[in-house]
């Protein structure tokens, strides 16, 4: 159904359609940067063609291409006819594409979102910044360059030492809900699973041995006041 | 200070209170705005001159952490999208995957998702109206429709496990079949659904303090909802009929009868009305799918490649072990190539724009998040107002911050 698009498309415009492509009923096709804004202009405007919903726009990297490094896809459709298309440019890195603001008004946050995570400017923009991210944000997270595991936060995380109260799990067993005390069993001390030496459970694992030592040594005294605190050592039973 | 009518006598303007343009901060922790939108409002005493809408305080990197699981391990982010309606978002996402692989799920498997995606459909708009109502000031149809949407929470959970986040989907079907009664469970819940949202419009259409805080506010016109690009319940209270289900129909939705419910003004009335009727037009869906889905045969596709093996096979089988090692550990592999896939969500076109590389990891996962392009024209309709409708605006667009900052 969408061919009729395509065609009309190779129609008007000819040579400034460069690749069109069809895989599992999407029609896409890639056009010439200067004439981009033209072809969606055209788009929106020819009566055969009466793209009136803006669909989405968004963008790829693909930093092992040879040519221009990413492509700007723009997703049109229309109501009345009922057909869609996809329309690819590609930019280099740093090169910039004609804005569609004044072709669709929902292209702005569009092409904002584009520029916060790929760091492709838009001309003509009216407000070009960050959108999702904030402003002291360095580099574009969707580029592939960027690394998965990098965190920019804006207030440094706290030290895990200074927060009162743990959740009762240790952040590098890999196991959110375990409640073992896995460190504490390898090493030997496995009767330390409970809350019972009367600390928060989770902090557990956050104290020292000799925290852990005089834990049990206090814990000991209780149980058993006549107890020598010094003579019992911890966990040996 | 001169009594009041002195000032009327001495001065033939009408009295006007000094207001000079003040800029006001909205948010991000206000109730209204949901915690996750913040908005820079230019006033004019109480008339809204400008306003700069700025979404991103629950941007979670969605689209960036896609990147580095399987192809699988995608859906528990898709149900942090929009978390009121999960299995929608789900669903989405397992029919582009499909759609990549040319993969058909069973007929029973069609009509389980179509199911159990409009019992989240009205999950979804129940909270939607709900909060929107409670918003205005309305608090007890937010308590009438929560204690609707348990009802069907409690059948979600009998089927998936989970209330909320059921990361139910698979690849080529659902993870588990239905259970025995699901039908009956669906039957006996739904007449007791359409009753309290009965009960509810009873209670708020004919009241004017709704009536006169929604109507007429936050209005949009047909062109400007198309321009950017509302979809949903938002673009139908403009006028425009366009829902996937009918106008590009998937799964089985061809095979019901069903209207699209649509407004005339885009204002905050419409789009509550609109909900609340398609509420009522999902429950007919529902109706005809559990009359017309059969009761026994496979859910999901039975193709070793994608779905992973029976859990006692697995245990007894060498073939299957490997199987579901080779699933779990490098992921199934979709063909090289790049799809569109778009299906009707909560809150409007739900789109995935997803590109494999052949390898078992995809390559970009684009949502096209309904609520991002609703809020956005959010500006326009607010631009004029007064600063209370900001509030029955933006209740009324459902703008839901999992989907909008992904």
């Amino acid at each position: 159904m969408s061919e009729a698009v395509v065609q009309r498309l190779r129609e008007h415009f000819g040579e400034k359609i460069l690749e069109s492509s069809s895989f599992r009923g999407d029609e896409e096709v890639t056009v010439d940067k200067a004439s981009y804004a033209e072809v969606i202009r055209f788009l929106r405007d020819d009566p055969e063609t009466a793209m009136d919903l803006f669909g989405d726009l968004t963008a790829v990297d693909w930093p092992e291409r040879e040519g221009p490094r990413f492509d700007v896809v723009v997703f049109l459709r229309s109501i009345e006819k009922r057909h869609r298309i996809r329309v690819r440019v590609r930019v280099a890195d740093g090169e910039s594409v004609p804005t569609l603001t004044d072709i669709y008004a929902g292209a702005n946050w569009a092409e904002r979102e584009c520029f916060d995570m790929f760091g492709i400017r838009f001309d003509g923009h009216p407000d070009l910044r960050r959108i999702l991210l904030y402003d002291e944000f360095e580099g574009h997270p969707l580029r592939k360059d960027y690394p998965i595991d990098r965190a920019q936060p804006l207030v440094e995380y706290r030290e895990v030492s200074d927060i009162e109260k743990l959740p009762p799990f240790g952040i590098e067993q890999g196991q959110p809900f375990a409640r073992v005390d896995w460190e504490a069993r390898l090493a030997g001390r496995n009767k330390q699973v409970s809350p019972s030496l009367g600390v928060h459970q989770g902090q557990r694992r956050m104290l020292s041995d000799s925290e852990i030592a005089r834990a049990e040594r206090e814990r000991l005294k209780r149980e058993t006041p006549a107890a020598d605190a010094e003579g019992s050592s911890d966990g040996a039973k | 200070m001169e009594p009041l009518d002195e000032i009327l006598e001495t001065t033939n303007d009408l009295l006007e209170l000094p207001a000079e343009p003040m800029r006001l901060v909205m948010g991000p922790s206000h109730p209204a705005m949901h915690g996750t939108i913040r908005m820079v409002l230019d006033l004019k005493g109480e008339e809204i001159l400008d306003v700069d809408v700025q979404p991103g305080y629950l941007h979670r990197g969605f689209e960036k952490s896609c990147e580095r699981g399987t192809w699988q391990q995608v859906f528990p982010y898709t149900d942090r999208l929009n978390y009121v309606s999960p299995i929608l978002n789900n669903i989405g996402y397992a029919l582009a995957v499909e759609k990549l692989c040319e993969i058909e799920v069973p007929i029973r498997g069609q009509y389980y998702r179509v199911v159990l995606g409009e019992l989240a459909r009205i999950a979804d708009h129940l909270v939607s109206n709900g909060a929107a109502s409670m918003e205005v000031g309305a608090f007890t149809p937010l308590l009438w429709l929560l204690k609707a949407r348990e009802w069907v929470f409690d059948v979600l959970e009998a089927e998936t496990g989970a209330r909320v986040t059921h990361s139910f989907g698979r690849i080529g079907g659902m993870a588990m079949p239905p259970t025995p009664n699901f039908k009956e469970n669906v039957r006996a819940i739904l007449p007791k659904v359409l009753e309290t949202v009965q009960e509810v419009e009873d209670l708020l259409v004919p009241n004017r303090i709704f009536m006169d805080r929604t109507q007429g506010v936050g209005g949009i016109s047909k062109e400007r909802a198309l321009q950017y690009g509302l979809t949903g319940p938002c673009l139908r209270a403009a006028g425009v009929p366009y829902d996937v289900r009918k106008d590009n129909p998937y799964l089985v939705y061809d095979r019901f009868e069903f209207e699209v419910p649509i407004g005339e003004d885009g204002d905050a009335w419409d789009r509550f009305s609109v909900r609340l009727e398609e509420i009522r037009q999902s429950a007919r869906i529902i109706e005809q799918a559990l009359e017309q889905m059969p009761d026994s045969g496979p859910v999901s596709v039975d193709d070793p490649r994608v779905m992973l093996p029976e859990k006692n096979e697995v245990y007894t089988t060498i073939e299957a072990t490997i199987a579901h090692f080779k699933l779990v550990m490098e992921g199934f592999k979709p063909p090289p190539g790049e799809v569109y896939s778009f299906t009707e969500a909560g809150n409007g076109e739900l789109g995935f724009y997803i590109i494999s590389d052949g390898s078992g990891t995809p390559y970009r996962v684009r949502v096209r998040p309904p609520c991002f392009y609703n809020l956005h024209a959010c500006r326009e309709m607010l631009i004029g107002g007064n600063i209370a409708d900001i509030i029955p605006t933006f209740g009324t667009i459902n703008m839901i911050g999992g989907e909008c900052d992904r």
